[in-house]
């Protein structure tokens, strides 16, 4: 009997298991090695056991992102063992804070990120141009007279585009006045992208606002044939996938002539050359034996058009504006895994501009008309021709090691030549600039909720003959699974444009300097952002008067801007219906260009609301997207020079409020049908639904006794188009995978 | 002879020792097991696939334990609305690469793999319309690849079915088509002959499942 006793002698383990923070944790594995014996925690964080074991052993604690803890024991039979432990957690990549103040990520596998690639396609009012879509996005102003993303109280310019790592020099359209033009890269060529609205890193310069980095597909899904059937553009497209997935290459055409659209809806403007665009490219990638990756993309576009407007000068004269536009895009990236912790990528672009203007005063028989150029400057000023070359040609190089655990180090350099060869009338300028930049960062983990990153940037540009250091750091401290704060500060630069370093070269770098503070809710189901910043800015360019007709420029400019920016977004409330919605308020003021004094730029109103909705019907295999955006008036001004050549605001005012329903909605025939050899998508949209009046500016006569209305060609754009495309769809594969 | 006899002991020894050591194993398995169909209201599979978990660690050449320890993790991913899926999903794929290291019998594998279509499902689930494309497909080959391993394992067609079921119409999905899947795995469930402690479920949910697909 006692024998038996001693045999099957049973000791008890018990005790309790606490977490970061000293939180009990629930379902924590307790085992005493090689054996059958152990406990799981419960939900208060107690385990307790019984065990035949005896002597010295090891208990091993383990749970999922924990370290496990390997705790040396003795068990005496029958006495009881209590054990407590606190464990520490590993360092996770995916589940640590992500440093992410002023950023927002889409793509499909970013983690943090708030839109996926396809969202920036169905986005309705966009028509699948990736800045429209971004413009229903936090910090980012409804401007539809000039294209360009303004953010958080920044022009136009001051937001870059990078592709693959590399700065694109004409990210848009070529410019026709007082009329935004598209981007000239389809939201299809890519993957993932992020957009910055301030405290951007180290790796990225030259833009004192924003930048909009967009990296590119891998490989594509499968070999196919692609088609766009539409009045306004038609196209055709072949991308090939070698069987074994290591290699594509691909190339598609399509031409683009809105003359029978304009026929039927009628432009304020008198067309005279009908816009026409033709563009064409070609790809091609190849991985690598380490799992990187090369790749190469180019493209060629042509573009034509000529539009005809009242003067503002004269109810009899007429102006009339010429563009053709040549542009050559490429770029060639290589990312590379080097082994023992060590990545690579390399970047090389280049691109090629011309643009041809010509711009005259025409009389009612649409006849050019001259003026006197001492008495008449500013009417003989509106008769030029621009013959302007830009060419730019970068490499890039950025290396990254893991230092220990999660955190890592990245640094590199790059060097960009621009030529920019402008033939204005018949003066030629030429101006070559050198900019060399090299920069460091590191991301530092010290546990998986407190992460810092701290870069720097060091750049020169020989055509102003300046250097500058741009510091950058970032803080992101998480406070529970889904939430998380995050501070940013840095400095940044960028060199004039070109337009202005032509009147004069002895300026140095502008700059601005962001404070931003974020917190954000993040789930997979509900996404909630605020952020407030304020942004100061220096050295901006101004404009000096050096007699009525000519002036030159410096950089004694100064602004500010301040604000809030709110994002929600929400797929789980209402089955199958998905929404998000932006809300900025901004205060801001620069003194820049003309203005006289800081005043609140004609680019900024005070409050921007936009609200996206997206419902797709699987019954019906349809989708339909609504956005509505709106936003409070902005100032405008008419600026004059006085006597002593000094700039005042002879008049003013603010714009209406900005108001726009857009709708999209596409059908998909065949989206689950098994052995369909046509994937169709038929897509129609509608932009400024309710016919709302739009007003973004007003253009002022010389005298300024007259003001008129800056607003879009049309009240409304339509588009329908089929979208063909032969091989097996992936939407198609993804489905039989499943069945 | 002494030798012999030495040798005799050894072996013999051994042979107890070993024999002692699987009827512990399996009756520690069997007891578990009993632990996935106990009426209990709330069950805790955690601690039941910690158990198993423990149970293929100190055996170190069976596969089952550790097929058993992602199993009640996805039981308790089908039912628990708090878990991470993805954390506990991560954790599925762990335990089933543990357990295809240790067998090579391609029913057992075609097994491992309905396990992963699990994985992968829920994973998808979280955000079907932006994980449609990956974890979706993921779950596709998986099925795909337990069909090579063994076209008459029942549960593979259960699983269709379930997807099936909760596929729209439109794409191909639906009641009839799912009632289709569930009736061939309700067929095959009739001919199973599972070896003892190997995977022996799922026709209790195809019987309900053809009931609700009427």
């Amino acid at each position: 009997m006692i024998c038996a006793q001693l045999v099957h002698a049973q000791t008890v383990v018990s005790g309790s298991i606490l977490g970061s923070g000293k939180k009990p944790l629930h379902g924590v594995s307790i085992t005493i090695k090689d054996s059958y014996d152990g406990g799981t925690t419960d939900s208060l964080g107690n385990y307790s056991f019984t065990t035949t074991e005896t002597g010295a052993k090891l208990l091993i604690v383990t749970y999922n992102s924990y370290k496990e803890v390997d705790q040396p024991i003795t068990i005496v039979a029958g006495q009881k063992l209590t054990v407590n432990l606190t464990l520490k957690e590993s360092l996770n990549e995916l589940t640590a804070v992500i440093v992410n103040a002023g950023s927002f990520a889409a793509g499909d596998m970013k983690r943090g990120s708030v839109l996926s690639s396809i969202d920036i396609a169905t986005t309705a009012g966009s028509n699948a141009d990736i800045t429209s879509a971004l413009k229903t996005l936090p910090g980012t102003q409804q401007i539809g007279e000039q294209e360009g993303l303004f953010v958080r109280g920044g022009e136009g310019y001051e937001t870059k585009q990078y592709i693959d790592g590399t700065l694109v020099n004409n990210p848009y359209y070529s410019s026709v006045p007082d009329i935004a033009q598209r981007g000239r890269f389809s939201p299809f060529l890519f993957k993932g992208t992020v957009f910055s609205t301030g405290g951007y890193s180290a790796l990225y310069g030259q833009a004192l606002s924003s930048v909009l980095l967009l990296e590119s597909i891998d490989m594509p899904e499968k070999t196919q044939v692609t088609a766009v059937l539409s009045p306004i553009v038609t196209g055709l497209g072949f991308q090939d996938l070698a069987k074994d997935k290591k290699s594509s290459w691909g190339f598609s055409y399509n031409y683009v002539n809105v003359g029978l659209y304009f026929d039927v809806v009628k432009q304020t403007p008198d067309y005279f050359r009908i816009p026409q665009f033709h563009n064409g490219d070609a790809n091609f990638r190849i991985k690598t034996k380490h799992g990187g990756i090369i790749k190469y993309y180019t493209t060629f576009a042509y573009n034509d058009l000529g539009l005809r407007r009242q003067d503002i000068d004269s109810l009899y004269l007429k102006n009339a504006f010429g563009l053709t536009n040549h542009n050559w895009y490429n770029n060639l990236s290589y990312r590379e895994n080097l082994g023992k912790g060590w990545k690579m990528n390399l970047g090389t672009s280049f691109s090629t501009n011309l643009d041809q203007i010509d711009q005259q005063v025409e009389d009612s028989f649409n006849q050019t008309k001259q003026f006197d150029p001492v008495t008449q400057y500013w009417m003989q000023a509106k008769n030029f021709t621009v013959n302007s070359l830009q060419d730019m040609f970068q490499v890039k190089g950025v290396f990254e090691k893991k230092i220990t655990g999660i955190s890592s180090i990245r640094f590199g350099s790059e060097y960009w030549y621009a030529y920019n060869k402008p033939v204005f009338n018949d003066t030629l300028h030429t101006q070559i600039d050198n900019y060399t930049a090299y920069f460091a960062e590191a991301s530092i983990f010290l546990t998986n909720d407190i992460a810092a990153q701290i870069g720097g940037r060091v750049e020169h540009s020989t055509l102003i003959n300046k250097t500058d250091i741009a510091p950058r750091i970032s803080l992101a401290y998480k406070t529970s699974k889904d939430a998380q704060f995050s501070l940013a500060y840095g400095q940044f630069y960028q060199k004039p444009e070109a337009t202005q370093l032509y009147y004069n070269t002895n300026i140095g770098f502008t700059k601005a300097t962001h404070y931003i503070i974020n917190y954000q809710f993040l789930n997979t189901q509900r996404i909630f952002r605020v952020e407030a910043y304020y942004k100061k800015y220096d050295a901006l360019v101004t404009q000096v008067p050096l007699s009525p007709a000519y002036y030159t420029y410096d950089i004694s400019g100064s602004g500010y801007a301040q604000g809030l920016d709110i994002f929600f977004r929400d797929k789980k409330s209402i089955k199958n219906f998905d929404y998000w919605i932006s809300y900025s308020y901004i205060d801001s003021k620069r003194q820049f260009l003309n203005y006289p004094t800081q005043l609140q730029p004609n680019f900024v109103a005070n409050n921007t609301a936009s609200l996206v909705t997206k419902r797709f019907f699987t019954k019906i295999k349809s989708g339909i997207n609504l956005t509505y955006s709106w936003a409070s008036g902005r100032p405008y001004y008419d600026i004059m020079l006085n006597g002593s050549n000094k700039y005042f605001i002879n008049n003013q005012g603010t714009t209406p409020d900005y108001n726009s329903l857009n709708f999209s909605a596409e059908y998909l025939p065949n989206l689950g049908k098994k052995n369909a050899r046509t994937f169709i998508v038929l897509f129609a949209s509608m932009t400024n639904v309710l016919g709302s009046s739009q007003i973004y500016n007003y253009n002022y006569s010389f005298n300024g006794s007259y003001k008129a209305p800056v607003q879009p060609p049309a009240n409304r754009f339509y588009f329908i188009g089929c979208f063909l495309s032969w091989g097996v769809d992936r939407t198609q594969d993804a489905i039989d995978n499943n069945l | 002879m002494k030798n012999l006899l030495l040798l005799f002991i050894a072996v013999y020894g051994l042979s107890i020792a070993a024999f002692a050591q699987s009827d512990k194993y399996v009756s520690s398995m069997k007891a578990n097991l009993a632990l996935f169909d106990s009426t209990n209201a709330n069950p805790d599979y955690i601690a039941l696939s910690n158990t198993f978990a423990r149970i293929g660690d100190a055996e170190k050449t069976q596969w089952l334990p550790y097929y058993y320890a992602g199993l009640a993790l996805s039981t308790e991913g089908w039912r628990s609305k708090t878990i991470d899926k993805d954390a506990n999903a991560v954790q599925i794929l762990a335990f089933m690469d543990k357990a295809q290291a240790l067998t090579t019998d391609s029913s057992d594998l075609s097994e491992i793999d309905a396990v992963r279509n699990m994985a992968y499902t829920q994973e998808m689930l979280v955000d079907p319309q932006t994980r449609w494309m990956s974890y979706g497909k993921e779950a596709g080959s998986s099925l795909k690849e337990a069909m090579k391993f063994d076209p008459n394992n029942p549960r593979l067609y259960y699983l269709q079915g379930m997807s099936l079921f909760n596929t729209p119409e439109a794409f191909g999905g639906g009641k009839a088509a799912a009632k289709v899947a569930f009736q061939k795995a309700l067929d095959l469930y009739a001919v199973a002959q599972p070896k003892d402690l190997h995977p022996n479920w799922g026709k209790v949910q195809t019987v309900s499942m053809i009931a609700a697909c009427q």
